[in-house]
């Protein structure tokens, strides 16, 4: 078994599989599906252990399965540089959470939905990384979204919690649906969807003329998902989630999504001037934007939203620019940023589970209380804050490098390292305001407890990406140069340029706007006071939560407004608009079409007899309408268009419809009957004149335009493909009646399905009619008692004679049906209604002493016959439901054929007795409980 | 001939649409099953009329009808049946639920203040 031709489909479900099991664990201990979670994740990061030399070797692991070949679909799956990166970090990190979050959730806290949440949400997170094909990627990029809503409303008793998640979905989904369009689009450019495809075929979308859509719509779910402005303002209202679940999420996995993307598309999308200003554009500005409001936030994780809109922001602007060094540092800053955020996202739920609030004008001078929790802070902050020997300074540095020289041609170029030293300075000051307001700044105000260390393992997870910072920021080359190596050039999809991992560079200006940064920011920090009255007083308050919300308010009444134009509530009104659309689109399609109405094909010539029955059929299908008020007599008048019906089939060829028309006429009847017993016995008029009017219209010119239709069809010759089935019907099914050889043989899955079909109507109709009680009326409709002696004795009689006849009829119809017309359903159909009639004539407590079959089974052994005889053909290793035939020979009887096809019509035949009669028995015992409760009533 | 049966098709239609369209389960049940004849009527002249023909394979014939869907047709009929009976029980559950035979499941509607006499009804 090689593990390599199928292990990354694995790593990607495995979440999803152990998340039900991590829920059911909970239910013994909630510690339990802690452990499920931990060892799920480590049993993907083992699976994904045997493919990860495969990336360093320069190769693309590709595992691909057929799955819509029509068009041109996989269930695709690729391992390279960039995907290992990304596994990585979320498997890595995923783990860090679940040892965090184990013990930051209290004991109100359900562990198994959070976990069973937290796994889909990892499995979602790695199809995306993982996936080859792009349709395949959106899905598990909407699936991000759902689970993430999840996650986000996990504490549901609070509105912030369910408003944030509704509002993180609201934006990341629709984003998510854009995205699709603008993959359908680059697929269709491509015409495929598989990533290898459009990896190679940059040139090929970049000269596109519909480039530019595309890439808007592709950058719509990235900037969503990735909170760019001018959809960051999700993430801040996100923070309502639980803290693991931010650290998770907002730090390392979901909000990279986008810049995943972004990394991914790279050599496809990237290069034009469109790609530099949308991208370079938003992601400037959400550097600034989100640094600059993040030191005004006095909520620990408000702080930490910002900066990691701002730093989202700055990976952004660093792709904008296009340049292959830009990527290299891009990638470098996300590793980087993902371990210093998650550590503080930490550092923040550990403050906030001891102090009761993350408040930082009440959390102060925590360093004394929690020494190695605030040394942890200190280093995380100081990486965030860009603080030479730790790895946030390292990319930044590449970052500056890059601001100075990837725009050199531009007019503009000289903004860009001002506007992003500005950017720095506010980094550093929100990054000293995390240490120094936090761990200094005098004593806590007003805490309810007294913090102090928090346990042991809580502070692990901490310690880890912390340690990592420090690795990574002192011996770049020995930690993260290999694995950034590689993922650069599946990234750039080349060889990667020449970089440097060095921490000193010499004196040159990154190292200077460094300093200033550093400088500026201490400086801005210490006349917070002045800045933060000046921000209260002179900057408009713009809350993007109203805001959004009156938007999503005013398309909610605009939406609810359009439909009330059609739908008032009624059903009589909604399907008058359903036939109306019907018959203006038939219409429609009469009039685009160029030839003549009808075409030449020679007429059969009328005669008088049909004349006449067509003439009946419509005189009484007319009253029926007209005298619908009247039910019993537009009852009886519908039977005789069936009957009608009937023998219009008996005439143009169709003895086998002829036949099922008529016996599902008599049992429709009897059906109809027993209904209306409990029925008004009258319609009351309808007093609009216009509905009646309109209604007319309506129907008549349903009826002429399908009139039209039918004679438009029947005037023309046409190419059958039955000439198949009347060759083969024979030779191939081993039955004479082609009807009844399609029906069991050709057909054979469409009849199982409406066999299928009907045993569901029966049940359904079963379930209804449990338990219901509906009072009969007294009296008919003259005003008569009804009689009280419904089972006459000469119909008990003759019912009683004719029964076996009746049987014998249904068996003489089964058996010949594969030859001559006849076959299950008919037989199945004259076997109900002779079962019927004598629990008509009889009653039903006489019936049912003498038959004691329960219906129920009947449907049941006829679904498994006909099923059976499918998976037999299987078993034999034909496709389902394939027949065969031979000729057996018998003394007296002579040589008669035998065909497993009819062992299949045995399943329809008691599929249709059972369904049948469980409907009109249950029906009859329906009026059977009324009369007794009726005369109990009387008595 | 083939105006006659796209007469009835149509007929039988515009019957069904008619009833379909009114307020009441009962009519609407009979509507569908004019439509539903129509429908079936409809499936089956898509074979073109043919008369004496019927698919059944012998040596004498080599001329037969298009047995396709005459096969669709018959399933279709059942299937109507099935629908009619669940409709039907249906309108029974919501009379039973809503104390009246309104598809809209109005409780008092003027026009049944108007009509009550002739109403019938065995409340």
């Amino acid at each position: 078994m090689n593990l390599l031709a199928f292990n990354l489909p694995l790593v990607a479900l495995i979440p999803f599989l152990g998340a039900p099991i991590a829920a059911w664990a909970a239910r013994f201990n909630r510690v339990a599906s802690a452990w499920v979670a931990g060892i799920v994740t480590l049993l993907a990061l083992l699976i994904l252990m045997p493919a990860v030399h495969i990336p360093f070797d320069n190769e693309t692991l590709v595992q691909s399965w057929s799955w819509l070949p029509a068009l041109g679909l996989d269930f695709a799956f690729r391992l390279d540089g960039l995907s290992l990166l990304f596994s990585f970090l979320i498997l890595l990190i995923g783990l860090l959470v679940i040892l965090y979050a184990r013990y930051y959730l209290s004991a109100q806290d359900s562990m198994g939905r959070f976990f069973a949440y937290l796994l889909m949400f990892m499995g979602s997170m790695l199809g995306i990384v993982l996936s080859e094909n792009l349709i395949q990627l959106v899905i598990f990029w909407e699936l991000t979204s759902l689970t993430s809503f999840l996650l986000i409303s996990y504490w549901q008793y609070s509105q912030d919690a369910r408003d944030g998640a509704r509002m993180a979905l609201t934006i990341t989904g629709a984003g998510g649906l854009a995205m699709l369009a603008g993959v359908l689009m680059i697929g269709n450019m491509v015409g495929s969807f598989n990533l290898t495809d459009v990896l190679a075929s940059g040139d090929l979308i970049r000269q596109n003329e519909h480039y530019l859509t595309a890439l808007v719509l592709i950058l719509l779910g990235v900037f969503t998902k990735s909170a760019q402005f001018p959809f960051h303002f999700w993430l801040p209202h996100a923070m309502a989630a639980p803290t693991p679940v931010s650290a998770y999420l907002h730090s390392a996995t979901m909000v990279k999504a986008g810049i995943f993307i972004l990394a991914r598309l790279f050599p496809v999308l990237s290069g034009t001037e469109a790609w530099g200003w949308l991208v370079g554009g938003a992601g400037m500005i959400t550097m600034v934007l989100g640094a600059y409001t993040a030191l005004f936030k006095h909520d620990l994780k408000g702080l930490l939203a910002y900066s990691t809109i701002s730093h989202l922001g700055l990976i952004t602007l660093l792709f904008g620019f296009s340049t292959k060094l830009a990527a290299v540092a891009a990638i470098f800053h996300i590793i980087n940023h993902a371990t210093f955020k998650a550590s503080l996202f930490m550092v923040a739920g550990i403050i906030d589970h001891e102090c009761g609030t993350r408040d930082m004008r009440k959390v102060n001078g925590l360093l004394k209380y929690m020494p190695h929790t605030a040394l942890l802070a200190m280093i995380a902050a100081s990486a965030m804050a860009g603080v030479p020997l730790l790895n946030g300074f390292l990319s930044k540095e590449m970052f500056f490098q890059q601001a100075l020289t990837a725009t050199d041609h531009h007019t503009l170029s000289w903004a860009i390292p001002v506007i992003v030293t500005f950017g720095a300075v506010f980094s550093v000051a929100y990054s000293l305001r995390f240490i120094h307001d936090v761990f200094f700044n005098g004593e806590p105000q007003g805490l309810s407890k007294t913090p102090h260390e928090p346990p042991r393992f809580m502070k692990i997870p901490v310690d880890i990406l912390v340690l990592l910072c420090l690795g990574v920021g002192m011996v770049p080359m020995l930690i993260v140069a290999p694995i950034l190596s590689v993922a650069v050039a599946a990234s750039i999809q080349s060889v990667p340029p020449d970089y440097s991992l060095a921490i000193w560079h010499g004196f040159n200006i990154p190292l200077l706007m460094s300093f200033i940064a550093l400088l500026f920011g201490v400086i801005v920090y210490f006349y917070r006071e002045k800045l933060f009255r000046w921000h209260d007083t002179n900057l408009p308050r713009l809350d993007a939560k109203t805001l959004f919300n009156r938007i999503t308010h005013g398309l909610l009444v605009l939406s609810g407004r359009i439909s009330r134009l059609f739908d008032r509530g009624s059903l009589q009104n909604a399907i008058s608009w359903v036939l109306l659309s019907g018959v203006a689109a038939t219409l429609y399609g009469f009039l685009q079409f160029d030839s003549p109405l009808f075409g030449d094909r020679t007429l059969l010539d009328a005669n008088l007899l049909t004349m006449v029955q067509v003439g009946i059929l419509v005189i009484a299908s007319i009253l029926t309408a007209l005298l619908h008020h009247q039910r019993l007599v537009s009852l009886i008048i519908i039977g005789v268009i069936g009957l009608i019906v009937s023998l219009g089939f008996v005439k143009f060829s169709a003895p086998d419809l002829a036949l099922t028309q008529l016996s599902v006429e008599v049992v429709t009847i009897v059906l109809l009957l027993l209904a209306l017993f409990f029925l008004p016995q009258h319609s009351p008029q309808e007093r609009s004149h216009r509905r009646l009017f309109r209604d007319l219209v309506l129907s008549i010119s349903a009826g002429v335009t399908v009139m039209l239709l039918a004679m438009a069809v029947m005037s023309r010759d046409y190419a059958s493909i039955s000439g198949f089935f009347l060759e083969n019907s024979k030779p191939g099914g081993g039955g004479t009646n082609v009807v009844n050889v399609i029906l069991v043989d050709f057909r054979g899955f469409d009849t199982l399905g409406e066999i299928v079909v009907l045993a569901l109507a029966g049940l359904g109709i079963f379930a209804l009619l449990k338990d219901l009680k509906l009072p009969a009326p007294q009296r008919d409709i003259e005003g008569r008692e009804w009689s009280h002696d419904p089972h006459p004795p000469i119909m008990q009689t003759l019912t009683r004679l004719l029964f076996p006849l009746m049987l014998m009829v249904a068996v003489f119809i089964f058996l010949r049906g594969h030859n001559l017309p006849g076959g299950g359903f008919i037989a199945g159909l004259i076997a109900a209604v002779a079962l019927i009639s004598q629990y008509l004539a009889n009653g039903i407590a006489w019936t049912n002493a003498r038959i004691k079959v329960d219906m129920h089974k009947v449907i049941a052994v006829g679904l498994t016959a006909a099923f059976v005889t499918g998976l037999a053909a299987m078993f034999l290793s034909y496709p389902f439901l394939t027949t065969t035939f031979t000729y057996l020979t018998w003394p007296i009887v002579g040589k008669f054929e035998i065909a497993s096809a009819m062992i299949f019509d045995l399943g329809v035949f008691l599929v249709v007795v059972g369904a049948t009669v469980l409907i009109l028995v249950e029906l009859g015992k329906l009026s059977h409980a009324s009369h007794g409760l009726a005369q109990q009533e009387k008595k | 001939m083939e105006w006659l049966v796209a007469i009835a098709i149509g007929v039988m239609t515009s019957s069904g649409v008619y009833l379909v369209l009114r307020a009441r389960t009962f009519p609407l049940v009979l509507g569908l099953t004019l439509i539903s004849y129509a429908v079936n009527v409809f499936l089956f002249v898509m074979g073109r009329l043919q008369i004496g023909e019927a698919a059944i394979i012998s040596a004498e014939t080599t001329k037969y009808t298009d047995p396709l869907p005459q096969a669709l047709v018959l399933t279709a009929i059942v299937i109507a049946f099935g629908m009619t009976a669940f409709l039907i029980v249906l309108a029974l559950k919501a009379r039973s639920e809503l104390g009246n035979d309104h598809v809209d499941g109005m409780s008092y509607v003027a026009e049944e203040q108007e009509n009550k006499v002739a109403g019938g009804d065995a409340k």
